[in-house]
């Protein structure tokens, strides 16, 4: 029997449609999963149980009424906890926020809802979206629902474990440095991540101003096209955002892939890339080459900076992005402060986590007197030629592919205390972020280490704005392959 | 005994008057309940992001073109970072590399009458922080954060200025003309326009520039200038003790009449002054510069320039009429209405009497021009009686008094009170024939030489009528009598 | 890039963070990793290159019109605040 929990959105659209089952129904069985399956995976920091049966019931109302427009009506999803909810403990993982209730909602989080979206809760995450492998959460670590001992990668730790986990089948994420890839592909999701400026940080609370980006964790790229509909476009809250209309992802989806020239980046298969993911990879890429598509190398000969040009400017942005956590108007306040000075640095000191402090930390000198042109202003410089070579790749080719990640999931605990070897996660995911291009990560096959198999991702990355093609492409390769109907063991 | 240069160069802050936020669309009004108007994007609340005011941008390229600036076609806000309870982001939006008006100048007239060209380096738009109320709250410090977020220009000067009369004199300067092009309220008790004074002094001749310190936040014409001076004695005198300058920060405080050292806000202040991620470059059309161009009106200098050439005022007068806009309008309303009942050629009478009588009414009364009591209508209505002699200068003034008190028409008090001046040669001719009859002794004193008593004469003719008796005809007629 | 303690004691002031003495010299060998990580950055060849803000090359600043949209809300915006009396934020004395 089919449970409500192996249905995609549009199946479970298409369900709602037909009255085969109700949107309260819906979010009694997601909820029972929450209860039950959460607390071993730690996935979710808030669950908003009340509320949502609420939204349900309001969307029953306009699906019988035949008003709800949206075909996200009545369909359950997780927010991360980064987006501002009106009334609703919003933490960012943090103790800073640990007690702090948003006044308002996040343009995604008020779209989604207008939709007819039912809120179940709020996800986990590393603290202000700093880590890559949900470790830095003051919440705790989330597990991975392919091996309670491995990470779920992070930053978006939380909202991955939950969809991989079938909690919900959908939730909100967002990107910095691959904040939403490689989690997808740790946990086997399809994670999407749109071009910078396509879908609105207002109320995203910020990490990297000129990186950061909201997107998708879905079991499919259709679900992913779906929920991007009513997410994406203009807000005019928010001056980056970009006001261009939003295509019907949906129409573009089933185009055929003959003659799609895919982009084998070179520099993608170095840089410490494990031989059992990258013949997962390379077998993906087979699969494109039988639907018609034509392989090119190409070389972005400046990507190998990305790392350190991340690791310059996110902390450079992120040190001023949290200069408002001071302990005055919202958020965590030292006890008995002897005086200004002491309230401002034993509340951030106490109120921020090791990685967070780290960052501002980095961000701060390389902003300072005397190393700004040396540290942040190289980076920006060669933010561009990086930038630059995938405007010169995609000249020649319409996406570009490689892995999402180096690795498969590792041991919780493994590397927390190398940040360098952390930072290296996310070695093939931070160029799209520099570049402000849509990226994506799609389930490609699994590797098995003892007993247990772990996902492994395909990244696909397009031109600025390419969103619906990109998702065109994860489409096809999913019609090809089952990787992304795979369930892990228990959460069937 | 050396002699000493004093170098000085203003950064003045002007709130542009703009309804809503720089940044946010909450209210920019003063006097608000305590952080009434301080709304997500001011509190600087987690997830919310800046979008810019048009309105700021555009008050800010009419101040441009006012001072002859070139506008930058691209800007660029960036982020200036310090901790401080009145900055709830942790850093202030503000311009550093480009800002959005470039090098411009203005004239001042120096009290010589000579003018002098004081350079604008910059002016940059930029957000104003909250305030601290340090009334006692269990010896804590409260924090409003109404002001957050309204919008600023800072206009920075070149250290063109070698004395404190000359800083006082820019500075009135470019407060008139921001009044002029309404794009700020000048009302420097509520803040709304205030100066950072950059002093210091070097030896006469010497090219290089001393050390200078930096006097914060002066809101009154009268401290600039008490403020500067203290500083600039302070300076000389430990220079000439043979100690160094110490470049630092120092607040004025004016119950004392002293500067002092203001303990720096930051042991060192680093800025780290970087490209505010959340605001994309503004750039700025030539379509947009025309127009705000086509928003310019005349400026204070044109127009006292028209009042000299033709009017045929003093250059001192027409400083003075064109000071506010508000003087300039009221002035040539008074001309105007005088012309409706065809009395060209009043300017001067017009000049004295705004400049006079009508300021030294108001002054009293502390109130502003466009509150006066007696309007430019009604004003010019007096004026018309002086001018076709219907009264004296001086009853003329009683008038002015009456109506300034009563609220009535020139005409009617003169008509109430019989006012009306006597230019009835007849009626004059026996009040002289009665007071020379009154007054024997003098007359023959005056025929036999004592000049001087000509005078004795005209104030008992003007005793008896009242004053009302047409002075110039009182002089003709009675000199002829006299002469007997 | 090797950082002294008292570099780092440094930074965390200017960011305001009070660090812990068993805190400080992880931060000394990890921050010193860091830079000497990112000094990869030298490697590349940047005299003309112009620096990058925005990953969108095109976009300028949008301006919004000067409308007035909030209203007082202050009671519901303190509600998070750790400490508020007279509607005003309290903080330890700032001494000017």
């Amino acid at each position: 029997m089919t449970e409500l929990h192996h249905l995609t959105l549009a199946q479970l659209n298409e369900g709602l449609r037909a009255r085969r089952f109700s949107s309260v129904e819906l979010a009694r069985h997601f909820l029972g999963r929450i209860e039950r399956l959460n607390p071993a995976l730690n996935a979710l920091i808030t669950v908003t149980g009340e509320q949502a049966l609420a939204q349900a019931q309001r969307a029953d109302e306009l699906l019988a009424a035949g008003e709800a427009t949206s075909v996200l009506a009545g369909l359950p999803l997780i927010h991360k906890d980064i987006f501002c909810t009106d009334g609703v403990l919003t933490t960012c993982g943090s103790r800073m926020l640990s007690n702090f209730v948003a006044p308002y909602d996040a343009t995604i989080v008020e779209r989604l809802s207008q939709a007819g979206v039912v809120m179940l809760g709020k996800a986990n995450m590393d603290e202000f979206a700093m880590g890559s492998s949900n470790e830095t959460s003051w919440y705790g670590p989330v597990k991975n629902p392919w091996d309670l001992k491995k990470v779920p990668g992070g930053s978006s730790g939380g909202s991955a474990a939950a969809v991989a986990a079938r909690l919900a089948p959908v939730a909100t994420a967002t990107d910095t440095g691959g904040s939403i890839r490689q989690p997808a592909a740790l946990t086997g999701l399809t994670g999407f991540k749109p071009t910078y400026g396509r879908v609105s940080r207002y109320g995203m609370i910020a990490f990297a101003s000129s990186l950061d980006q909201a997107g998708t964790l879905t079991y499919t790229a259709k679900d992913a096209a779906m929920v991007l509909r009513d997410m994406a476009g203009f807000d005019p809250r928010d001056s980056t955002s970009v006001d261009t209309p939003v295509p019907d992802y949906l129409a573009e989806l089933d185009q055929p892939l003959t003659g799609l020239k895919i982009g084998l980046v070179k520099e993608f298969f170095e840089g410490g890339l494990e031989e059992s993911t990258a013949n997962l990879i390379r077998e993906a890429l087979r699969v494109y080459e039988r639907m018609g598509a034509k392989l090119i190398e190409v070389s972005l000969p400046n990507l190998p900076l990305s790392v350190p040009t991340y690791y310059v400017v996110a902390p450079a942005e992120c040190s001023s992005n949290l200069s408002r956590f001071d302990g005055v108007r919202f958020g965590y306040r030292c006890e008995n402060p002897k005086n200004l000075e002491d309230m401002y640095k034993r509340s951030r000191g106490e109120g921020f986590g090791a990685e967070v402090k780290r960052r501002i930390m980095t961000g701060t000198y390389v902003l300072s007197a005397g190393y700004y042109d040396a540290y942040y202003l190289r980076a920006q410089k060669v933010r561009r030629l990086i930038t630059d070579d995938f405007a010169r790749a995609f000249q020649q080719v319409d996406v570009l592919m490689g892995p999402t990640s180096p690795t498969p999931a590792f041991d919780i605990g493994a590397k927390v205390d190398d940040p360098i070897t952390m930072y290296l996660n996310d070695i093939y995911t931070i160029g799209a972020n520099l570049a402000g291009l849509p990226a994506m990560s799609v389930p490609c096959g699994k590797v098995t280490m003892g007993d247990t198999s772990l996902p492994v991702g395909l990244q696909i990355i397009g031109p600025h704005f390419a969103e619906a093609k990109l998702l065109n492409v994860a489409h096809g390769y999913q019609n090809e392959t089952l990787w992304h109907r795979d369930i892990p063991k228990g959460y069937e | 005994m050396m002699s000493w240069e004093t170098v000085i160069g203003l950064e003045i802050h002007a709130q542009l008057a703009t309804r809503s936020k720089i940044f946010s669309s909450a209210a920019t009004a003063y006097g608000a309940a305590p952080n009434a108007q301080a709304n997500l994007v001011d509190l600087g609340y987690p997830g919310v992001l800046p979008v810019l005011n048009r309105e700021a941008v555009r008050m800010a390229v009419k101040f441009g073109l006012a001072v002859g600036a070139q506008i930058s076609p691209r800007s660029i806000f960036a982020r200036k970072n310090y901790f401080y309870p009145d900055l709830p982001k942790g850093y202030q939006i503000s311009q550093y590399e480009t800002p959005v008006v470039g090098k411009g100048q203005l004239q001042i007239l120096l009290e010589d009458g000579t003018l002098k060209t004081i350079g604008i380096t910059r002016a940059h738009l930029e957000e104003d922080a909250g305030k601290s109320l340090h009334e006692d709250f269990h010896g804590l410090t409260g924090i409003d954060l109404n002001r957050a977020g309204t919008p600023l220009l800072e206009i920075v000067s070149e250290p063109d200025m070698r004395s404190a009369k000359e800083a006082v004199a820019y500075m009135k300067k470019i407060h008139t003309l921001v009044r002029y092009l309404e794009i700020c309220d000048g009302n420097m008790q509520e803040g709304s326009f205030r100066c950072d004074a950059n002093v210091s002094v070097r030896p006469v001749g010497q090219e290089k520039f001393g050390t200078r310190c930096e006097i914060k936040n002066l809101n009154s014409f009268r401290y600039i200038e008490k403020a500067i001076n203290y500083e600039v004695a302070r300076q000389i005198e430990e220079l000439e003790a043979g100690r160094k300058i110490k470049q630092e920060t120092r607040l004025f405080d004016p119950d004392k009449g002293e500067t002092r050292s203001l303990r720096s806000k930051e042991e060192a202040n680093d800025y780290r002054y970087f490209p505010d991620p959340d605001l994309l470059p503004v750039v700025i059309e030539k379509d947009f510069i025309d127009s705000v161009r086509a928003t310019l009106p005349e400026l204070p200098d044109q127009k006292a320039a028209r009042y000299t050439e033709k009017f045929g005022l003093s250059a001192y007068d027409a400083g003075v009429l064109t000071a506010s806009r508000e003087m300039g309008d009221y002035y040539e309303a008074v001309l105007a209405a005088l012309q409706a009942r065809n009395l060209e050629g009043n300017e001067k009478l017009a000049a004295n009497w705004v400049m006079g009588e009508l300021s030294a009414a108001l002054n009293k009364d502390n109130i502003e021009v466009t509150q006066s009591r007696i309007d430019a209508k009604r004003l010019a209505g007096l004026l018309a009686r002086i001018a076709d002699a219907t009264i004296s200068g001086k009853i003329a003034k009683e008038v002015f008094e009456s109506m300034w008190a009563e609220n009535q028409d020139a005409d009617a008090i003169i008509e109430a009170k019989g006012l009306k001046q006597i230019t009835d040669t007849g009626a004059i001719d026996k009040t002289i024939d009665e007071v020379m009859a009154a007054n024997p002794k003098q007359l023959a004193d005056y025929r036999s030489g004592k000049d001087k008593l000509f005078g004795f004469f005209v104030g008992q003719v003007m005793k008896v009528t009242g004053g009302k008796a047409n002075p110039a005809q009182v002089n003709d007629l009675l000199k002829k009598k006299l002469a007997g | 890039m090797s950082l002294t303690r008292h570099d780092v004691e440094n930074i965390a002031q200017l960011a305001r963070l009070a660090l812990t003495e068993e805190q400080l010299p992880v931060y000394v060998d990890s921050l010193s990793k860091i830079f000497d990580f990112v000094a990869q950055l030298n490697a590349a060849d940047t005299s003309t290159v112009e620096p990058m803000a925005h990953p969108l090359a095109d976009q300028v600043q949008r301006m919004r019109p000067d409308e007035v949209l909030d209203s007082d809300q202050h009671a519901k915006y303190q509600r998070n605040a750790p400490r508020v009396e007279a509607d005003l934020y309290l903080v330890p004395q700032v001494i000017e």
